[in-house]
């Protein structure tokens, strides 16, 4: 009836896991019943579970990033622990089969569930605004592709309480990852978790792609969108190419695993190497979807802070495109110890360190437009500046390691990961908290508590390099990357160094978590009445914040680049003194949820070998979305008078201050 | 930084550091004498050519990295609003002079590393010969769940999680896996090669100095991979030949029957040796690496050959 599920996955038998569990339950279970006491389930369903406002689903991927990010570092500070102590004769107090979960988990949870939640939530919160349109351009598609990730995230979670989550790396590189070396259902669960979210990434390339090549207001041709825009479409043409490669790889290592394939075994004319090539050819490219955001919300922040237009606009341009193809020519770099030959080595080493040549020209364009600006030290151009200085490191270090024979030493090293997260908390991660902080007060009205703010970068800027700059130094000594535990008590003090920086980089988090509950409280101390609080260039900042269902009662019309910048220096006539029209806007739409909850049906019966469940929920997704296709009240309209009144409201309001 | 410099100064007794700016660990050198450890102290001829490579290449980037470290603090300072003597150009946002010079610097920066990655890649190709006067001695290397396998084929003798080698002579290793992928690595001879079953890769290393030196799997291989290490014993000539003698006197074979309990899966075992080496097993294991080793003692024509 239940397939392979039994009363044995539950772990009764480990107390960290267990532990963790009940009280998940618990606070999610609080949490389910506040919402019943208070009755905001209607209010909840209406204006967010069903919305299709890419604002709102913008900031309901941000929540998730952000509640991901505390489960994805838990998993890092008790692997820091765990190497605090395993030295010599010690072997920790987690076991193997443990902490091979946990750090499988912390790099599954960080990049496809922080890093690229929160980018695509900041995209799909900004873009529409910025390239001045009401909505992306399949806004129902936009509700699907959140609700497919919010059931991956559900997936790995459930993993955590019912089995066991894979012990296979990141990669799950096979053959490790085949049913003969992992027969539990780990391997399944990062599968179907990443198949079901994967998918929703996807769609939503494929929306905001189409958004930004079709969607723009009238005059914004593509030399006069933001950059951010510019670095979303990069980011987003590589989810659309490099995306559909991660699936048609896992697609092959499940059929090896269920339907006894042999693409990438050891046996029967399988390659493993074949796994290798494909999942970093959707890999490498992955990690510029990531950053180009990042440096997109780096060049709004500079501009902006420093009081001046971005400095070099086309080359950022040119930059931002050419990383985006040389992306996709490198992935081989991640195993010049696989043998390939000197040729071939060379060559992916140099067209990586080509890639050096475009970012650094983006390090010089930021710091020409900070020379002669006149910048206001508030928060997001802390982060700014930290991640110009930060990222220069981590770029060096990356182009070490494009060189093969210094690879060669340094290849699965701790050198490696001190790397990697050089570039991504200092890059991504970075570029997120400048990003979240800069659009909170477009998002809520309100600016984030300033002080804390900087409390907050502070933080997480000395725990990265208390944490990560001992990680070199293990690297040279000859550490490599997922040790359990290790012999050589010399490496000792620098472990504990780190997870001395994984303790502050945990303040900075308790303090983001302060951050939001005292800007929240004292909302009304720091109002955005105008809606242009960091005197702004683009065309968000026009609006009110938060901004209405249908973002700009009238079209703007773009004459240059900064296109608010020019606007606000010209006189525009005011909004509520042209001729208003009614417009549409899509209605709301369960199809997402309903999918979703489908969807996570079916991935949980896989995982256990449930045939009958996985073809209900299977049943499930083809008849909601049956349903969806016979509806025919597809938009609901936005009168004249409620127009007017929101724009009477909104120069009240900038009269007042 | 204090905090940095303290711990890795107890970190590696008695070798120097010297920790760059913002703690980066830029040239860290064994100056007193025994440091025995990572890829910064090579005892070979690869582990140093590669250390010089990540010398020069570390000294080059950071002749452009430090100074726009610098510069990004001191405009961001200097810009600051509220500095009255700082001049503003607050519509200035292009100058071809300049983004000539912005392009061209890590333009010619990665011209001039890529002629070094390009020249490394084929000098330090590991399938390639070491030079040497003496012939290079060939040993056959297998991983398992979770432990080493060096075969001496020509010596016919066998030995689990340590391998001896005489100094100065470059060592031809053969490899492959009898399960999942593993990475074999002795930081301090150089460069690394991934094992893979099925198929064989190469590499030359060859230890300048006798000593012990550290080997480890640097590619996650499951629940035992911690304890994958084992240790590189450089001796002399001499010494070599004693050992291969002692060796030879044991009665273990490496057999069909010796070698399937071997393949089982175990954690963390001890130094071990064969006295003889069933032969070609290393080629029926790189054929049928799952499976138990199918044995011709006349010719390698293997029927089950896919």
């Amino acid at each position: 009836m239940l397939g392979n599920l039994t009363w044995s996955a539950i772990p009764f038998d480990q107390p960290i896991p267990l532990t963790t569990v009940c009280v998940l339950l618990l606070a999610i279970l609080g949490l389910l019943t506040l919402v019943t006491l208070k009755g905001w389930w209607p209010y909840l369903w209406r204006e967010w579970i069903t919305t299709t406002d890419h604002k709102r689903i913008g900031v309901m991927y941000v929540i998730l990033a952000l509640v991901m990010l505390l489960r994805g570092f838990s998993d890092a500070i008790m692997m820091r622990a765990q190497l605090a102590v395993a030295a010599g004769n010690a072997t920790g107090y987690l076991p193997p089969e443990h902490y091979n979960q946990i750090f499988s988990a912390h790099g599954t949870i960080m990049i496809f569930f922080v890093a690229m939640t929160f980018v695509i939530g900041l995209m799909n919160f900004v873009l529409p605004l910025q390239l001045g349109v009401r909505d992306v351009a399949f806004p129902v598609l936009n509700s699907v592709s959140f609700w497919l990730t919010c059931a991956g995230v559900l997936l790995i979670n459930i993993s955590l309480g019912v089995g066991e989550f894979s012990r296979t790396g990141w990669l799950a590189y096979p053959p490790l990852s085949e049913v003969a070396y992992s027969p539990g259902v780990g391997v399944d669960y990062y599968l179907w978790s990443l198949q079901i979210s994967g998918l929703g990434t996807l769609l939503s390339g494929i929306n905001l792609t189409t958004t930004i090549l079709k969607l723009r207001a009238p005059g914004m041709g593509y030399g006069r969108m933001p950059v951010f825009c510019w670095t979303a479409l990069a980011s987003n043409l590589l989810i659309v190419a490099a995306f559909p490669i991660l699936t048609a790889t896992f697609a092959m290592l499940l059929l090896d695993r269920y339907l006894g394939f042999h693409f990438f075994t050891n046996d029967g004319g399988g390659s493993p190497m074949m796994y290798v090539n494909l999942i970093w050819s959707w890999g490498h490219p992955e990690v510029y979807i990531l950053i180009l955001p990042a440096f997109g919300v780096f060049s709004e922040v500079i501009a902006t802070f420093s009081g001046k237009p971005l400095f070099g606009y086309r080359s950022m341009v040119l930059a931002t495109m050419g990383i985006c193809v040389l992306s996709f020519m490198v992935w081989l770099h991640h195993f010049f110890t696989m043998g390939a030959g000197a040729n071939v080595n060379a060559f992916f080493g140099i067209a990586t360190m080509i890639i050096a040549v475009p970012t650094g020209v983006k390090i010089f364009n930021w710091l020409f437009t900070l020379y002669g600006g006149n910048i206001r030290f508030t928060a997001p151009i802390y982060w700014a500046i930290g991640f110009m200085v930060t990222f220069v490191i981590g770029g060096m270090t990356g182009v070490l390691m494009a060189i093969p024979p210094a690879d060669f030493v340094l290849h699965n090293s701790l050198f490696l990961i001190a790397h990697f997260h050089n570039v991504i908390i200092g890059g991504v991660l970075f570029g997120a908290f400048a990003g979240y902080t800069y659009w909170f007060p477009k998002a809520f009205g309100f600016k984030l508590h300033e002080g804390l703010g900087k409390a907050i970068f502070w933080c997480w800027f000395v725990g990265f390099y208390l944490a990560f700059m001992p990680l070199y130094g293990l690297g040279l000594l000859g550490a490599t990357r997922r040790l359990q535990h290790y012999a050589d008590p010399g490496w000792q003090p620098l472990m504990m160094v780190a997870l001395g920086g994984a303790v502050v980089i945990l303040i900075g988090i308790a303090l983001t978590v302060a951050q939001l509950v005292v800007s929240i409280r004292n909302r009304d101390r720091f109002p955005d009445l105008t809606g242009d609080p960091w005197n702004g260039r683009t065309l968000e900042w026009s609006v009110s914040s938060p901004p209405p269902s249908w973002n700009f009662s009238i079209l703007p019309i773009v004459s240059g680049p900064d296109a608010f910048w020019s606007l606000k220096h010209q006189r525009t006539p005011a909004a509520s003194a042209v001729a208003l029209q009614s417009l549409n806007v899509p209605k709301r739409s369960p199809l997402g949820f309903q999918i979703a909850a489908c969807v996570t049906l079916m991935g949980f019966a896989l995982v256990w070998h449930i045939w009958w469940m996985a073809i209900l929920g299977l049943l499930g997704v083809l008849a909601v979305g049956l349903r969806n296709a016979w509806r025919v009240d597809l938009e609901e309209i936005i009168p004249v008078s409620v127009l007017a009144a929101h724009e009477r409201a909104r120069e009240a309001r900038v009269a007042q201050t | 930084m204090r905090r940095i410099r303290d711990a890795s100064a107890v970190a590696v007794d008695n070798c120097t550091w010297v920790l760059a700016r913002r703690g980066i660990v830029l040239a860290t050198l064994g100056v007193v004498g025994g440091c025995s450890r990572g890829i910064l102290d090579p005892h070979g001829p690869v582990g140093e050519s590669e250390r010089l490579i990540l010398f020069d290449a570390t000294a080059l980037m950071l002749a452009v990295v430090v100074p726009v470290i610098l510069c990004t603090l001191a405009f961001a300072f200097w810009f600051r609003s509220g500095n009255s003597h700082a001049l503003r150009r607050p519509n200035w946002e292009y100058s071809g002079r300049i983004e000539f010079v912005t392009w061209s610097i890590p333009a010619l920066m990665v011209l001039f590393l890529s002629g070094i990655a390009w020249i490394g890649s084929h000098d330090l190709d590991p399938p390639k010969a070491l030079a040497s006067a003496s012939a290079p001695l060939e040993i056959d290397v297998v991983s398992l769940d979770w432990k080493w396998l060096f075969i001496y084929p020509q010596e016919q003798v066998a030995t689990v999680n340590q391998v001896i080698v005489p100094v100065n002579v470059p060592v031809r290793f053969r490899l492959t896996s009898a399960s999942v992928m593993n990475s074999f690595f002795v930081p301090q001879l150089g460069s690394q090669i991934y094992t893979m079953a099925g198929m064989t890769t190469q590499v030359n290393l060859m230890a300048s100095a006798s000593g012990a030196y550290k080997g480890l799997s640097a590619q996650f291989s499951g629940a035992g991979f911690s304890d994958m290490r084992f240790d590189v014993r450089a001796v002399s000539r001499e010494e070599y030949d004693a050992w291969l003698k002692t060796t030879r006197e044991v009665s273990t074979p490496l057999d069909a029957v010796h070698y399937e309990l071997l393949s089982r899966p175990s954690v963390a075992n001890e130094p071990s040796v064969y006295g003889t080496v069933a032969a070609g097993l290393f080629d029926a294991i790189v054929k049928n690496p799952g499976a138990p080793p199918v044995l011709s003692t006349e010719d390698n024509s293997d029927p089950s050959r896919r």
